[in-house]
């Protein structure tokens, strides 16, 4: 009971996985320490005075007029003057310390993240990849963020592993780290900026796993682009879907990359992958395909791709396609240790 | 020595209230139009809550929720709040200072209406179908036209434009009145702390209004007229956006609980029959609450990259207000230690904002330390902390003061049953609603959203929220039937109907006459009034013969001034011109016509005052 | 409210300050101020953020021409001075030099006003216009509320120079005038900042 009012471990901030996140708890327990004795004390100053000082029939007087008492308003100044000097330490300490810039490192891994209406596209320039919605990983490793938005302010916020970061434009790029645990996971992700009406439903992941699965995505996504196998389907792909999209070194990387989508967690990163019916909004990853691309606007009102006329059969021909273009990066490791891709409180 | 004959200017009815520059009238439209918006406000709150109660729920739309949000944020803080704090401070202060009005009546009435207008034109948006939709906080790129086409934004920018013009007039008007109008012996430490309060809030008010002002015409410049102040393509930077709206709107929430620190020295220190511990440090406090207020805007953009010495120097900074807050807490509870409290409505409020604002402020520090914030901001932890000091805090704080003064302004007490039926509906609702909040951001809800998945964890305490939102409803309602109960009783309110008023107001009658002070009082200490019964006297001391007493005209024009500048808005939002240019034009002529149009007011003359019929 | 006694025809002398309502209004104004510094200083905050970001467009450098610039200045200056003497003269009962002092006053602020827009249309020739760029946009409002309040001035100054001819000065009109008085100077203060900061600075980079 009192595990899961912590929240979820792979989202709540009271349940940190990352380093960053349990350095913050750790500001949050002190300060909260702190204030939990000046609760108690205001609370049972306050109950007291109440019961101990309220009116009595019979008792009508005037009581006796006291203008103050320089001893105790002094205790009462000097006092929490020093409480704000315990809690005040260790916050500059960590607001330096999470200010570090970890980006000259020579293990470090960089990230670029950029924002849109709704969703994310997370680029590593040391690979020369690009992905969109879900972010792969290794465990045990400093992952540096340069955070940016291609429109509006978005925020960039994975509870479990760190703090958030807003997503300014860009002559306002900002940089954060996130140091991922010793165990591999998938992690939630939120945009935590009003950002339209699909501000909600901009979930992402970030996907922990271990080095040899992390090399093969690597590799897998550097890939030359699997077409569909139908050269039907495939031409209307390339018609319809890779005038804005890319698959491995096909395509226009404007709008989500499509690599390897066969094996995220969501589709449009609110269509939760699983036949397991706890959120409300999930399905199989080809039903979110196709119930995705046959009326984006109907799952994210507002987001940025139309309605593509299709017919029905170059529809299923594309989901199908795409629920099937899964990377296989998972080592065996992974696959044991990990989850399925429902979310399984920990 | 009479100015020679002057028709005086009576007017009945309507035009009597749209007319009005006695403070007193022009604190009762406060309170009705407060009180009217603050019942819009309400009903938003409700529609997000059934929004919110279950997860993936379809009851409005996304686009509605953000109109929701953006008009419940706006509407409760510029058009809810602040009005009711306007009307206590125009009804009050004078009454407590020994004035007959406040230093310039004519710009009262001006700040009323122009408030008004600018709080119709904003609600206007609910009918055309255009609501802003931006947040009440309308950052940008979001609230730029690229991203929000139509007018909503547009009504946003005005409304509270112009509004904001009535804020900052009623700031100077009470600064004035405070430093030049206080009766003979009344010197700034015998002043009573609503009164303090009331002079520090204006002048942070004076100090932060200009700010938003800059900020509004500059998003207005950047929608309406291609300005580029916050396009980056252009070279103009969102960040600007987010400074000069905090370096306002961080004041902007001591503006709203000062004044409901004051109300709680008053009710305390009447309800427990014995005078404020502490008061110089309660004033002294007062003041460091307002300067440090003017230091700490950054904590609002702890996320946006200011870097670590600006995050740490902030963090310290906010940390600070803790201990002037504390200062005052301890004192009111010092105050009822010794005391003969009594349980009256009012009291019940001011002993229920005591812990429930501490927890807002606990919540305040916590929110302080940068790293926690980090994970804080933007979630459900915030919503939490900021209703639970300007809903827990201040709003108890206005029902304290309303049911407090509520004789002294209408002649009527209010029922006391119906006022604590109203106390704990509100008080336990709000803690159902708000306190469960806390926990939803701190397992990641992020705020603002319109609906969640199901399986986050969110589900009960969402339900909770909203089982707490109609619960303060229920408390609200019993409010409502209070009022209109207690209107139709006869106004048979003494002057002193608490029978333990230690402050001026309560030593005229009640409500009082239309010019306050037969004569000017004589001050003789602190808590006057209080000092004047224990030596066995029934009324203060005058400090001046009876006399004629000057009274200003009534006046149409702030009325007038005020539609023009609602027309003009109009025509900005809808881009048309001529529409604007002319209702600007209205607005300049009235303000030409005041200048040059020399009227000198009237007297009520001593026979008059003598047969006390000449009432508000 | 207002319990003034005095001999027919003589007025004290400051006559704004003998009343209530007087000092009232002369006090209400210096807050008012007060808050105009504040909104101002954040329009300079403004400018001075962006002031480099010219879009492609001509610089400060490029475009502004000290020696107007340096006249208005002086204009501007001076009619502050002839402000200063009308309110001496005030003080000194002496209602037609009053006039004539504010009547200066008055045409030197429409010179003033005029160099501006003289100004102005030569810039936007040279592509500096209000959309044209974040810079432009900061100095077109900063300047240009600064020269809205010039004209409102020179409004305002015009009727109270109606006002004093048909009335003279009273213990009504002298508060008036010298609240305006106090409007000017302000205004004269704000363009010494917007001089240095926006033009000396300008140039000098």
């Amino acid at each position: 009971m009192l595990l899961s009012a912590c929240g979820r471990a792979d989202l709540s901030p009271l349940n940190p996985q990352g380093e960053v996140a349990k350095e913050q708890l750790n500001i949050m327990k002190i300060s909260i320490s702190i204030m939990t004795l000046v609760v108690v004390v205001v609370f049972t100053l306050a109950i007291y005075v109440v019961i101990r000082y309220r009116r009595r029939p019979g008792n009508d007087g005037i009581p006796v007029q006291v203008e103050g008492n320089h001893k105790l308003e002094i205790i009462w100044t000097v006092i929490p003057l020093i409480l704000l000097v315990i809690l005040g330490v260790p916050t500059v300490q960590t607001v330096f310390g999470q200010a570090k810039d970890y980006s000259k490192d020579e293990d470090a891994i960089l990230v670029n993240v950029t924002a849109h209406q709704y969703w994310w596209k997370f680029e590593y320039p040391q690979e020369g990849i690009v992905t969109a919605q879900e972010l792969v990983v290794p465990k045990n490793s400093t992952i540096v963020i340069e955070a940016k938005t291609a429109d509006v302010l978005h925020s960039f916020w994975v509870p479990a592993l760190a703090g958030k970061i807003d997503t300014n434009p860009a002559g306002n790029i900002n940089r954060m780290y996130i140091k991922t645990p010793d165990k591999t996971g998938i992690f939630l992700g939120k945009c935590a900026e009003l950002c339209g009406p699909a501000h909600a439903l901009m979930d992402f992941k970030v996907k922990v796993v271990d080095e040899e699965s992390y090399a093969n995505w690597i590799s897998a996504m550097k890939a030359p682009a699997k077409l569909p196998e139908d050269p039907a389907i495939a031409e209307v792909f390339e018609k319809k879907c890779l005038s804005c999209h890319a698959v491995g070194d096909k395509g226009v990387p404007v709008y989500p990359d499509l690599t390897g989508i066969g094996d995220r967690e969501t589709v449009a990163g609110i269509l939760v992958n699983t036949d397991n019916p706890k959120y409300k909004h999930e399905g199989t990853v080809y039903d979110n395909l196709y119930r995705w691309i046959k009326n984006p606007q109907e799952v994210k009102p507002g987001n940025l791709m139309p309605t593509v006329e299709l017919t029905e059969e170059e529809l299923q021909g594309i989901a199908r396609y795409l629920a099937d273009y899964k990377l296989h990066y998972e080592s065996e490791e992974l696959r044991n240790n990990d989850a399925t891709s429902d979310k399984e409180e920990r | 020595m009479a100015h020679g004959s002057h028709a005086v200017k009576r007017y009945k009815g309507i035009l009597d209230w749209l007319t009005t520059v006695d403070h007193k009238k022009i604190g009762i439209l406060y309170l009705l139009a407060g009180g009217f918006f603050f019942l819009i406000g309400g009903l938003e709150a409700i529609l997000i809550r059934i929004q919110l109660w279950k997860p993936m729920n379809d009851f409005v739309s996304p686009d509605t929720f953000n109109e929701l949000i953006t008009m419940h944020g706006t509407t409760m803080i510029f058009l809810g709040v602040m009005p009711v704090i306007f009307g206590l401070m125009n009804c009050i202060v004078p009454l407590q200072i020994g004035a007959r009005d406040v230093a310039f009546p004519f710009v009262n009435a001006l700040g009323f209406w122009t408030f008004f207008f600018g709080g119709l034109l904003l609600n206007i948006s609910w009918l055309t179908g255009h609501v802003p939709d931006a947040g009440w906080t309308s950052y940008v790129p979001l609230a730029s036209t690229t991203f929000s086409n139509g007018p909503g934004v547009d009504y946003y920018v005005l409304g509270l434009q112009i509004s904001g013009i009535g804020s900052l007039l009623g700031g100077i008007n009470f600064l004035v009145t405070i430093i030049n109008m206080r009766a003979p012996g009344m010197s700034f430490m015998r002043m009573p702390m609503f009164t303090w309060a009331t002079f520090v809030t204006s002048l942070l008010i004076l100090l932060a209004f200009p700010a938003l002002t800059v900020g509004l015409v500059a998003l207005m410049f950047d929608r309406l007229f291609g300005g580029n102040f916050f396009d980056p393509s252009a070279g103009g930077n969102i960040m600007l956006w987010e400074h000069i709206f905090w370096i306002f709107g961080h004041p902007e929430v001591y503006i709203l609980i000062l004044p409901a620190f004051g109300i709680i020295s008053e009710v305390v220190t009447t309800f427990s029959r014995k005078r404020l511990f502490g008061y110089s440090s309660m004033v002294f406090a007062t003041v460091l609450i307002g300067f440090l207020g003017f230091m700490v805007w950054a904590h609002h953009m702890f996320t946006s990259g200011l870097g670590p010495v600006a995050n740490a120097l902030f963090s310290i900074a906010t940390m600070l207000i803790a201990v002037p807050t504390g200062i005052k807490v301890f004192n009111w509870l010092f105050t009822m230690w010794g005391g003969s409290i009594k349980f009256t409505s009012p009291m019940l409020f001011a002993i229920g904002f005591i812990p429930t604002f501490v927890m807002g402020g606990v919540t305040g520090v916590m929110l302080a330390a940068a790293p926690a914030d980090y994970q804080y901001h933007d979630s459900y932890f915030v919503v939490g902390h900021f209703h639970y000091t300007i809903v827990g805090g201040l709003v108890s704080g206005l029902f304290a003061g309303v049911h407090y003064w509520w004789p002294k302004i209408f002649g009527r007490k209010l029922n006391e049953t119906l006022g604590k039926l109203t106390f704990w509906f509100f008080i336990i609702g709000f803690h159902l609603t708000f306190f469960v909040q806390h926990f939803l951001g701190l397992t990641g809800m992020q705020r603002r959203i319109y609906t969640y998945l199901d399986g986050m964890g969110f589900n009960e305490m969402n339900l909770i929220s909203t089982i707490g939102a109609i619960t303060m409803g229920v408390g609200v309602i019993f409010f409502l039937i209070n009022v209109i109960v207690t209107s139709a009783k006869p106004r048979t309110a003494t002057n002193d109907p608490w029978e333990d008023g230690r402050t001026l107001e309560w030593a005229i009658s009640s409500p009082a006459p239309e010019y306050n002070f037969a004569q000017l009082p004589l001050i003789r200490g602190y808590d006057c009034y209080w000092k004047e019964k224990m030596e066995g006297n029934r009324e203060m001391q005058p400090a001046e013969p009876l006399g004629p007493i000057h009274m200003p005209s009534p006046s149409i024009l702030p009325f007038i001034m005020s539609v023009g500048l609602f027309i003009a808005g109009f025509g900005f939002i809808y881009h048309q011109h001529i529409v604007a240019a002319a209702g600007l034009a209205v607005t300049l002529i009235c303000m030409m016509l005041r200048s040059v149009i020399e009227d000198h007011g009237y007297h009520i003359e001593p026979e008059e005052i003598q047969a006390k019929g000449v009432k508000a | 409210m207002s319990g003034h006694s005095h001999a027919e025809g003589v007025l004290p002398h400051e006559p704004e300050k003998a009343t209530l309502e007087g000092r009232n209004k002369v006090l209400g104004f210096w807050l008012f101020l007060g808050g105009e510094t504040v909104l101002f200083g954040t329009l300079f905050s403004v400018f001075i953020a962006l002031r480099d970001q010219v879009n492609g467009g001509p610089t400060a450098n490029e475009l502004f021409s000290l020696p107007v610039v340096a006249a208005a200045t002086l204009i501007l200056l001076t009619s502050s001075l002839t402000s200063v003497f009308a309110i001496q003269a005030m003080h000194r009962n002496q209602t037609k030099a009053t006039v004539n002092w504010l009547v200066v006053t008055v045409l030197l602020g429409l010179a003033f006003l005029g160099l501006e827009i003289y100004e102005f249309v030569e810039y936007a020739h040279h592509g500096h216009t209000f959309a044209a760029s974040a810079f432009s946009t900061s100095f077109y409002s900063l300047v240009g509320f600064h020269g809205g309040h010039v004209a409102f001035g020179i409004l305002w100054i015009s009727l109270l120079i109606w006002q004093v001819l048909r009335r003279g000065i009273t213990l009504h009109t002298a508060p008036k005038v010298y609240v305006a008085g106090l409007y000017w100077h302000f205004i004269d203060v704000v363009w010494v900042f917007i001089f240095s900061v926006v033009y000396l600075m300008g140039k000098v980079g």
